[in-house]
């Protein structure tokens, strides 16, 4: 059962990041939040603030979110300095009112980074990783071309890695976690997963050069070792993938450095 | 009036779709990259079609709402999808697949296109697994399999909870491909807010640039839905806060056929409503039921006990005592309404009284705790995040919630609606589940309409459309309708009133889930019809949209959506006030046999109802297309 203390409501002042859109500077604004039942949702209380916002003529608090189940990727606030807030292994959308206590001061903020410019308020652009992904997250498969599933045997441990990396669902708190603004645990998981299947070991080599360069391209620092990114990650993804990026990196640059590329590459119709 | 033909092929069930593929018309190769399709919406059969066409070789334009395509909510779908593999060497065939979806849509689907889907299913399977979808695998590395609802055989195909987000992501691989790659011109945050018709062809789309608030005309040869489904006109639901009904909705104001709208599924088994604050209800898979024991106890005094204390004497475990064949696994709208039905005599559990438990306490004594974690460690994870309680320790308490429609845009067996050059796919058309939709279907059927069904259907189309003949975007029914869509935004930012959108939106979701619920009368359909048009006359006066419309704004967006939604439920409750029987999802209480299940009617019924606009306050016309069962005995569902 619900713990009897989670049924009192709370109260809570609001400091939101304010700004109307990217050419115009940003700040905080104070909200009261009144009466909260400790079993909403923290995207629940905004709707509620929002509300009232609305019923008073003013602007509503903008933020991104969509499946409120922690799957969709698409909720992003910095909660009291951390990217998704006060839970482990949990998106924006999966905090509880439970979580705070009737005064508390909570200071709502997008994901900071140079790659995540804010649209408005508290949403920013993401479109970098849908670029880092166009580079080279996929295996290269027509519709109509696949050989029978079960052609290819997998060895269990080998999926099941596969899918922990393919757990991420692309919110980017990785990024807003490191003091650098690192995506590599995001392309990290995406070279995993593709690379420990035996169907993405044809590209893997193109795979990780495309990815990593367009994530260098696109303004996302690198990795220092601190693994704030797998603190953060509402999918708990380790960090472990980012020493299998980089070997699988190494690998690549190596091999392709020295394999001489076929003239009938650029080619050869007749 | 619109003509429905169908355009089923005839011959043998399992002849049809080969011979219809060896009988269209095809584009030839130099020729495809001349015709421009649109692809609205880039959930599983969106992304599927959109990469699947740009690799045929046509020129694509995807138009996304959310900031990325991976957002869509398919992404949420959980326990599987279900494909005729016969892996477990358990009897699974195409023709079994076949039949249990025919009969879990309790005979209101087309015979052919079930056929062709249980036929595709297989083709699924390999094109995910050779894209890289890391499906569940046993010691041999081969792929595992697990059981659903309303099938008697082990053919669902599964990534942990996560199936539906590892499907998405597999289309969203290849759309992210040939984006890269040019072939598709991909635009997220754009919204479709009308489709423009020349000629009686559809030949393109309005769109709203969500960030900038501009309105956008794109012309192309042939359009394609993939917007999903209208769930969240019950405002609570599984849906995705964002899923709408604008896209089609706006369809059929331009004139294509709206079928069986009144076919809502029920989920049986999600998290129960806590407040009024509440946004959502989240989904606890249906593949729990696996292993999970459904019950209430047999008393009404014992409803608040520590369920514990309960001895199993006591306990009903309801759906293995109506429905011993299939027990726990029965299909939703049964379960759905078993569970209310024991609600309703007072026996249900927690706080409100509407909620049955879900029971692991036999699982983990034959797996272990480790074992049952294996399986459904995420969903546990999810339930204790929601609630604070732990389904390791004590049972999970659940109640149905709206899930899925099967009602859609009417398509023919190319997957085009009554509108040339409409093409409208996955959860968006009505086709492939009848009545009822049966567990780990949607997902097959999103992802056989985008691979391996548009592909050929299309150009059955396009091969009859002149390379070079689209109109061009400043026609005059393009400006005609994006000039409509500014009136209208303009009207909702000037309005002067007081209540925000989703005061609107909750209203109208009480009244549809009161009248047009689990359970549905002639009387409090007649209500609700009386209802909504009174609540849709109060929202236009008293609604508060602040800022402007040109800049990001969520209360405009969501204004627009619920304004469809206040339309859309009424012709709901209209279908489902016509439609005098009991069928799948949709139960009628004046028909029900004795012991409470479905009663059909199908000399009066065995047809899909196909709705068309006939402009606003006339009543729409209600178009019949009869279902002609060749192949299979429409019979009374039997899972005892």
């Amino acid at each position: 059962m619900v713990a009897a203390n989670t049924t009192q409501p709370l109260s809570i002042t609001l400091r939101v990041w304010r700004q109307a859109d990217a050419r115009q500077p940003g700040k905080f604004v104070e909200y009261q939040a009144k009466d909260l039942s400790p079993n909403m949702s923290f995207l629940e209380m905004l709707d509620v603030v929002n509300d009232q916002l609305t019923g008073k003529g003013e602007d509503p608090i903008a933020f991104a979110h969509d499946c409120r189940e922690g799957i969709c990727g698409t909720c992003s606030c910095t909660i009291n300095g951390k990217p998704h807030g006060p839970g482990k292994g949990v998106a924006t959308c999966q905090i509880y009112m439970r979580a705070f206590r009737d005064g508390d001061v909570v200071t709502v903020e997008p994901f900071r980074a140079a790659a995540f410019p804010v649209v408005k308020d508290l949403i920013t652009d993401r479109s970098a990783f849908d670029k880092i992904q166009s580079a080279g997250g996929f295996i290269t498969v027509r519709a109509g071309s696949a050989p029978e599933a079960n052609g290819m045997p997998v060895p269990k441990p080998d999926a099941d890695l596969a899918m922990d990396a393919a757990t991420c669902i692309g919110c980017g708190a990785c990024v807003a976690a490191c003091k650098n603004a690192s995506a590599m645990l995001f392309v990290a998981a995406k070279v995993s997963h593709l690379g420990l299947m035996p169907q993405g070991q044809a590209e893997r080599d193109r795979r990780v050069l495309a990815m990593v360069g367009t994530m260098d391209e696109l303004g996302f620092g690198n990795c220092t070792n601190y693994y704030e990114c797998s603190a953060a990650c509402p999918k708990l993804i380790s960090h472990d993938f980012i020493a299998r990026m980089n070997r699988d990196f190494l690998t690549a640059s190596f091999r392709t450095s020295f394999k001489p590329e076929s003239a009938g590459a650029s080619g050869g119709a007749a | 009036m619109a003509t429905l033909e169908s355009k089923t092929p005839s011959g043998p069930l399992a002849d049809k779709w080969r011979k219809h593929k060896a009988d269209i018309k095809l584009v030839n190769p130099a020729n495809k990259r001349k015709y421009e399709v649109i692809v609205v919406g880039a959930g599983l059969a969106g992304a599927s079609a959109a990469s699947s066409l740009a690799d045929l070789g046509y020129k694509v334009k995807c138009f996304v709402f959310h900031d990325s395509p991976r957002r869509a909510h398919s992404i949420a779908a959980q326990g599987g999808i279900n494909a005729a593999k016969n892996y477990q060497n358990d009897g699974d065939s195409v023709y079994r697949l076949f039949y249990d979806t025919i009969k879990g849509g309790d005979y209101r689907s087309r015979e052919a296109n079930v056929h062709r889907l249980a036929e595709v299913s297989v083709n699924i399977i390999d094109q995910c697994v050779a894209q890289g979808v890391p499906f569940a695998r046993e010691y041999g590395g081969l792929l595992a399999n697990r059981s659903f609802g309303g099938a008697q055989v082990s053919r669902t195909f599964y990534a942990r909870g996560q199936t539906g987000q590892q499907l998405l992501l597999g289309a969203y691989s290849a759309l992210m491909r040939t984006a890269g790659a040019g072939t598709v011109d991909l635009r997220t945050q754009k919204e479709m807010l009308d489709l423009v018709v020349v000629d009686g062809q559809a030949k393109g789309v309005i769109v709203r640039d969500l960030v900038t608030g501009a309105l956008e005309r794109h012309a192309a040869d042939a359009v394609v839905l993939a917007t999903g489904g209208y769930g969240n006109v019950f405002n609570l639901s599984t849906y995705a806060r964002g899923s709408n009904a604008t896209a089609i909705w706006r369809a059929y104001k331009r004139g294509a056929c709206f079928a069986n709208p009144c076919y809502t599924q029920i989920h049986p088994t999600c998290i129960p409503v806590s407040g009024d604050y509440q946004s959502k209800l989240t989904l606890m898979s249906e593949s729990l039921r696996n292993d999970g024991r459904i019950w209430v106890p047999k008393k009404k005094e014992d409803r608040l006990k520590d369920p514990s204390t309960i001895a199993d004497a006591d306990r009903d475990y309801f759906l293995e005592r109506m429905y011993p064949a299939f027990g726990n696994l029965c299909p939703r709208d049964i379960a759905s309404r078993a569970a209310k039905r024991v609600c309703d005599e007072g026996r249900g559990v927690g706080p409100s009284g509407l909620g049955v438990y879900l029971d692991f306490s036999d699982a983990i004594s034959r797996l272990g705790a480790n074992g049952v974690r294996e399986r459904y460690g995420n969903l546990f994870d999810i339930y204790h995040e929601i609630t604070a309680e732990s389904a390791y320790e004590q049972p999970m308490r659940i109640f149905p919630a709206v899930h899925y429609t099967m009602g859609g845009l009417w398509v023919d067996y190319n997957l085009m609606s009554n509108i040339p050059g409409l093409f409208v796919l996955g959860e968006a058309n009505f086709s492939d589940h009848g009545a009822n939709r049966l567990g780990a279907s949607a997902l097959m059927q999103g992802l056989a309409d985008g691979y391996f069904v548009i592909p050929y259907t299309i150009g059955d189309y396009l091969a009859t459309q002149k390379p070079g003949s689209r109109p061009s975007a400043d026609g005059a029914q393009f400006k005609a309708a994006e000039e409509a869509i500014r009136t209208m935004t303009k009207r909702f930012v000037d309005n002067q009133g007081r209540e925000p959108v989703s005061h609107f939106h909750k209203r109208l979701g009480k009244l549809m889930w009161e009248f047009c619920g689990m359970a549905r009368t002639k009387a409090g359909l007649e209500t609700a019809l009386q209802k909504i048009p009174e609540l849709r006359e109060e929202f236009w006066a008293n609604v508060r949209v602040p800022g402007s419309a040109e800049t990001l704004n969520q209360s405009l967006e969501q204004a627009g959506r619920v304004a469809d939604f206040l339309e859309l439920g009424e012709l709901m409750c209209r279908d489902a006030l016509t439609r005098e029987e009991s069928c799948g999802g949709h139960f009628r209480e004046e028909h029900q046999h004795p012991d409470g299940e479905c009663k059909r009617n199908d000399d009066g019924f065995g047809h899909v109802a196909a709705w068309e606009y006939r402009g606003e306050g006339q009543t729409p016309q209600r178009n019949v297309e009869a279902l002609n069962y060749e192949f299979v005995k429409m019979s009374v569902r039997n899972y005892k």
